[in-house]
């Protein structure tokens, strides 16, 4: 695939005079993964049913996979996971698989082989036999990833693929989406857990309010580095430090930013140098919270669904 | 439409009413039921005889109460294929289910008719399976073999095929709960609208009849339960009722005919329409 895995302009969605997404402009190249972020009710969900057909465009298109949204072609290639998920509690884990092997026309000969492959993936190839209602939350989770990656889909939309799980179980599915990544497969990543999101995806959009507020690399949404140092026996004159950035002083430390993030080694050495003690160093940039937080605050609270 | 996707939903509802022991429930019931029924058909059949009741008089009553009998297991159908059919997509949607299936690549319209195909089988085989049971204790107790045992199971097969596809239909839109209660209320209408329509036909008042006659094409259940009975009751009833005279051939476990083959044919379709209004309404809805 040479195109964009998705591609959106202007989507809009209204339930009546509900407005739940405004304007999104999407896009996700082949092989990457990328973070939809926003607060409860800004519209990620119903994004992500716009692009499977699930749900109608008030306005805008787009396309998956080089077809219009919901096409049934694209979706023969596309692995989903809902967010809001429950599969038959009276199946085992098997039978679910079979299920949407069967829906999705997997052909019968591969399918045992991919059963075992991505319930090995998901580490339920010990409870393939059991029934899905005596699965925890986290293990139906971890079904429901397997049901997405059947098949080797060329896109996997994940809606919250880590609400229940815990810090295992979450590890455990950033190196699943890795590994789907190196195959070449396209993310969208659905989720409110920043960290997960920093951690895993080349580019991050997100979503407020129904549209997108800010879009880019980690790195553009991040912006400059910076390193904060506690340090005492500074001398008056400061100008050496002052070589390598701007200075402040924040909360009793001292900052420099922008700054090479390769030169901190030789800040350090330099303050030292300097007769000053050096108690702290925070190499760093502002954290994706701090980004995410000042673009919802300053874009006002809440969605509208 | 495609044919695998609707066998693999099909195979999906036959499953999920073999796992969740709903078919067991039924099964049980009707044994129960029979079981009871045989009990009072031989007390009727011992006791009549020692009053020395002859072997017509005797027929034409136990003929009477196997009508009563199908018409309790037509009334037994028609709930079970309300309240199995109504959630069978409803409940799907309200728990989410419905989202990793219809996101595969299927027309919306396979997973209804999928859906219509498994409830159906299960609601023809309870139909017809109940009835043969019923029919059989009280052909061996009482000797009374019905005329035409397998049109009356046809009819009542296909009765509860109506009912079942208007639950399921109107579970495409409407929560479980209100589209089991709908289709109740309108096997009730239906029931009451045929008896008022052959009371109204009996006395010659032709506009109440016409409107029974309405709701039978619209809602054509009470056209064919009259199947059911034409199927049970034996010729000597047929004759006595018609020459009863007005307030006999009123009755309503009376037929003194079959529903017409048109009839037949437009129940038919009435199926396919109804069917496929649950599919295009089911496209329509926003998941």
């Amino acid at each position: 695939m040479t195109g964009p895995a998705i591609e959106t302009r202007g989507l809009r969605k209204a339930y009546g005079r509900t407005l739940a997404l405004e304007s999104l402009d999407l896009r996700v190249g082949p092989g990457e993964v990328v973070g939809l972020l926003g607060p409860n009710g800004a519209g990620k969900t119903t994004a992500v049913k716009l692009l499977l057909g699930l749900v109608r465009a008030s306005g805008g298109d787009g396309t998956v996979l080089g077809r219009p949204l919901g096409d049934r072609g694209a979706r023969a290639r596309i692995g989903y996971l809902p967010e809001l998920f429950r599969y038959q509690a009276w199946l085992t884990a098997d039978e679910v698989l079979r299920l949407h092997a069967g829906l999705a026309g997997l052909p019968w000969p591969q399918q045992a082989a991919e059963f075992n492959r991505v319930l090995r993936l998901v580490g339920l190839a010990d409870r393939r036999h059991d029934r899905v209602g005596g699965f925890s939350k986290g293990m139906q989770q971890r079904l429901g990833l397997a049901v997405a990656l059947l098949g080797d889909p060329a896109l996997v939309i994940l809606d919250e693929p880590t609400s229940a799980l815990d810090p295992v179980g979450r590890d455990d599915v950033r190196a699943i989406i890795r590994d789907a990544r190196s195959r070449g497969t396209a993310v969208l990543l659905n989720s409110h857990l920043l960290g997960e999101v920093e951690r895993l995806c080349d580019r991050v959009a997100i979503v407020n309010r129904g549209r997108v507020v800010a879009a880019g690399t980690l790195g553009d949404l991040l912006g400059e580095a910076a390193v904060r140092l506690r340090v005492t026996g500074l001398p008056e004159d400061r100008s050496p430090l002052a070589a390598f950035g701007p200075l402040a002083a924040e909360d009793g430390w001292l900052v420099i930013r922008p700054v090479d993030p390769e030169r901190i080694p030789d800040v350090v050495a330099t303050a030292v140098a300097m007769g000053g003690r050096v108690h702290a160093v925070d190499p760093g940039r502002r954290s994706l919270d701090d980004v995410f937080l000042d673009l919802v605050r300053r874009d006002g609270p809440g969605g509208s669904a | 439409m495609n044919l695998r996707i609707v066998l693999v939903v099909a195979q999906l509802t036959l499953r999920e009413i073999v796992r969740r022991r709903i078919l067991w429930v039924l099964a049980g019931l009707s044994v129960v039921s029979v079981a009871l029924v045989a009990w009072g058909v031989d007390r009727l059949v011992t006791l009549s005889r020692a009053n020395g009741i002859n072997a017509y008089e005797l027929e034409v009553g136990v003929s009477q109460i196997l009508i009563l009998i199908a018409f309790m297991f037509s009334f037994v159908l028609a709930m079970s294929a309300a309240f199995l059919a109504a959630p069978a997509i409803a409940s799907d949607v309200e728990t989410g289910t419905v989202l990793a299936m219809a996101a595969r690549p299927m027309h919306r319209a396979d997973l209804v008719v999928g859906r219509w195909v498994g409830l159906g089988i299960v609601v023809a085989a309870y139909a017809v399976g109940s009835g043969l049971l019923a029919v059989g204790v009280v052909r061996l107790i009482s000797d009374y073999a019905p005329p035409s045992t397998a049109v009356a199971l046809g009819f009542l097969a296909f009765q509860s095929i109506v009912v079942m596809t208007t639950a399921l239909a109107l579970g495409t839109r409407l929560p479980g709960i209100a589209a089991g209660a709908v289709t109740v209320v309108l096997f009730g209408l239906g029931w009451f609208t045929g008896v008022l329509g052959s009371l109204s036909s009996a006395f010659g008042v032709q506009s109440l009849a016409g409107l029974g006659d309405a709701f039978r094409v619209l809602f054509p259940t009470d056209g064919l339960w009259r199947g059911v009975i034409y199927g049970l009751e034996p010729p000597q009833v047929v004759v006595a009722t018609q020459l009863g005279g007005r307030l006999a051939a009123a009755n309503p476990f009376f037929a003194d005919s079959p529903p017409s083959l048109a009839f037949t044919a437009w129940c038919v379709v009435w199926v396919a329409l109804v069917v496929a209004l649950g599919a295009w309404l089911f496209r329509r809805r926003e998941l």
